[in-house]
């Protein structure tokens, strides 16, 4: 017998007159807010993560950009990206030893969410493969505000499974030495969330 | 070795030797303390908390008690989405798949992300063994491994040690295994964090096959999700070309949006964040982005011994948040290697006794009584385990295990005569006069008295094991029978 008949048998015996229906409760939700209110939490708790985070319009976003990022950096973005970063170099399809030589990336998001101060990236256009945002070692995020949503359920609602999905609430960061909590260790160590006006 | 450090004592003798290391004792308080605080903070501001711990409960439930379908369906959606699904029924089966893939690619090494279940299989001795080294890249994991240490907690494997015991670690032993610590390295923790990312970033870059495990496997939606903080989970999750994820079973969840709750509840629980830093999901391969041999071995190794345990059953649930270890009295004092496993604390002392069987040894028999059963665990559990109430399920279990002994445990003689005595009304007459008598001799010799001012017994000899650690009130001069007849039930009036 196959260690998959097994296994599935071993759950069927001990299973037997245990009832298969599982109800589960509608998970509860936090109230509806403000539109406007909710960037503003998701601002705040994105800075509570000691991300840097700034907020402009789309007319001052190239500008911004321009400012946050490390001065003399090599700079990679991803396809699609709508924003021109001079200079910057359009990922098609760089090793990760050719990454490692990058200093920043720009990418666009999915979602944001603000209870939690979280930003999603699909790896859509505009967000890039998933290993350009994990190499360098400054990330410039630039997330709409009309993509910003209340709380966890309202991004599983909106985010694809199929797609490999990655959450970032502030920089890599590590608690590992006496719980003392370290920003910094394998993903960017600086994570810049630009928060543009829709 | 399989979920269990080898040659270990049972908890009271290795508990011993933990209580006496001060260091440990020291370091343990601190981070446990730190933890605790952290995450009554964020909890604190959810205010639907217990609400989300039932919903919580209820998606983990209501996939163990429909597991088959569930398992199927997470099969069927991994293939669909281009994996390749291997099952494996205890932990040698799990090594050798691991290794026959890792070997079919021809490296001697791959890189490992924090997992519990590969740590409960000895993934990495087994691969040692065919010549293939794993490196773990989580920072604790690292610390562990190259102080040749075991785990001590679920989330903080290296919380035994504290930033100057890491420093020599890292100086004495990075430079044999790869790049060497800076010769400036001091004890700081953003200095040591920057030590480790230099040491593991030339393992990652040139690294073929990783292995992790997954904190949720969707079976809807064919999904794993690792749930991380450093950033070593992503580049171990997409820069190989080759991920083998070794997923217990107890790891499917039903759907897609029963993720929510989970994702919710783990990280405040957990190192209590509001979010960690880094969560990965992914379905399979996908063209053009991370790894394009995607491998998930489902894993039982006790789990189904577990899941027939009406009472025990709900142990599985758990998603390893460590919550219940950090506000634990005995693992606060005593530390993790006491307990003997990759799963320490109060989630340990049932889990091990639950997928090992109890009676499979003294050590596993041992746990279901490392603790004082204050319930601490199950107010801070997320997914509302009773790790109180299945403690003394599993305690019931190991006295029925000895039943039949030929040389009775003196608890069981005492049950015994106990019994005897009580169940005829002469000989319980007698056994109160005596123990009116005992009492009387016993106060005077006891040195305490306990609050409300009755006597203790002292030290009783024959019974040091029980009194050497509890107050035992001394019997009483008059026993409630011998008051009833003398004032007939209180209407002689007589209150003496």
């Amino acid at each position: 017998m196959s260690a998959r008949e097994e296994i599935l048998g071993r759950v069927r015996a001990a299973l037997a007159g245990v009832d298969p229906s599982g109800p589960v409760p509608p998970a509860p939700r936090v109230p509806v807010t403000d539109p406007a209110d909710l960037v503003n939490l998701f601002a705040d708790r994105v800075a509570d993560y000691r991300a840097v985070v700034e907020r402009c319009t789309a007319v001052e976003l190239p500008e911004r950009l321009a400012a946050a990022l490390p001065p003399g950096a090599r700079v990679v973005i991803a396809p699609g990206l709508g924003v021109t970063v001079p200079g910057a170099v359009v990922d098609d399809g760089l090793t990760a030893l050719e990454l490692d030589q990058f200093g920043a990336v720009v990418t666009a998001a999915r979602v944001g969410i603000a209870e939690t101060g979280t930003i999603v990236l699909d790896h859509g256009p505009g967000q890039g493969r998933r290993v350009i945002s994990l190499i360098p070692d400054h990330h410039v995020c630039l997330v709409r505000t009309d993509q910003v949503v209340a709380d966890v359920p309202d991004a599983i609602e909106l985010l694809d499974p199929a797609r490999p999905l990655t959450w970032i609430s502030g920089p890599s960061a590590t608690s590992d030495i006496e719980l003392d909590r370290v920003e910094g260790v394998h993903g960017p160590r600086v994570l810049d969330v630009i928060v543009v006006e829709a | 070795m399989s979920g269990t450090f080898v040659g270990m004592p049972a908890f009271p003798e290795a508990a011993r030797a933990a209580l006496g290391d001060t260091q440990l004792r020291h370091n343990l308080a601190h981070a446990t303390a730190t933890i605790r605080d952290r995450r009554a903070r964020v909890v604190a501001e959810v205010p639907a908390w217990e609400e989300l711990r039932l919903v919580g409960a209820a998606v983990k439930e209501s996939a163990l008690v429909d597991l088959e379908r569930h398992l199927l369906r997470l099969e069927e959606t991994l293939t669909a989405n281009g994996a390749v699904v291997h099952w494996a029924g205890d932990a040698a089966e799990a090594n050798a798949i691991v290794a026959r893939i890792a070997r079919g690619h021809g490296v001697d090494e791959v890189v490992k992300v924090k997992s519990m279940a590969t740590q409960e299989i000895g993934l990495n001795e087994a691969l040692a063994e065919q010549g293939i080294a794993a490196w773990e890249t989580d920072l604790a994991e690292l610390i562990v491994q190259l102080g040749n240490d075991l785990p001590s907690h679920i989330l903080v494997p290296a919380i035994h040690r504290n930033r100057a015991e890491i420093r020599e670690i890292f100086r004495d032993r990075m430079g044999e295994v790869g790049r060497a610590a800076p010769e400036d390295l001091s004890d700081e923790p953003a200095m040591l964090a920057g030590a480790a990312r230099l040491h593991l970033r030339e393992k990652f870059l040139r690294a073929k096959v990783a292995v992790s495990g997954a904190n949720f496997a969707v079976a809807e939606t064919g999904t794993l999700v690792v749930v991380e903080s450093e950033g070593n989970g992503r580049m171990c999750l997409t820069l190989p070309e080759v991920l083998i994820s070794v997923v217990g079973i107890e790891k499917v969840v039903p759907t897609w949006a029963g993720l929510d709750p989970l994702l919710r509840l783990l990280p405040r629980s957990s190192t209590g964040e509001r979010m960690n830093p880094y969560t990965s999901t992914w379905s399979g391969v996908t063209p053009g982005d991370g790894p394009q041999e995607v491998h998930v071995v489902l894993l039982d190794n006790g789990r189904t011994r577990a899941l027939a345990d009406d009472v025990g059953r709900q142990a599985l649930r758990c998603i390893r948040c460590s919550a219940c270890l950090n506000v634990c009295p005995v693992y606060e004092r005593v530390g993790g290697h006491a307990y003997g496993s990759v799963y320490p604390g109060p989630i340990g002392a049932i889990l091990n006794p639950l997928m090992r069987g109890v009676g499979s040894d003294a050590q596993v028999d041992s746990l279901p009584y490392a603790s004082s059963l204050c319930g601490a665990c199950f107010e801070v559990c997320p997914v509302r385990i009773d790790i109180p109430q299945v403690l003394v399920h599993l305690r019931s279990r190991v006295v029925d295990g000895h039943r039949g002994d030929p040389v009775p445990k003196a608890e069981a003689v005492a049950m015994r005569a106990t019994a005897w005595a009580f169940t005829d009304a002469r000989r319980l007459a007698l056994a109160e006069r005596a123990s009116s008598m005992a009492g009387r001799v016993l106060s005077r010799l006891g040195r305490s008295t306990l609050p409300g001012g009755r006597a203790t017994a002292g030290r009783l000899p024959g019974a040091s094991a029980w009194t050497n650690a509890r107050d035992l009130p001394a019997p009483p001069r008059e026993s409630f029978r011998a008051w009833w007849r003398r004032t007939d039930g209180g209407r002689g009036q007589d209150r003496s």
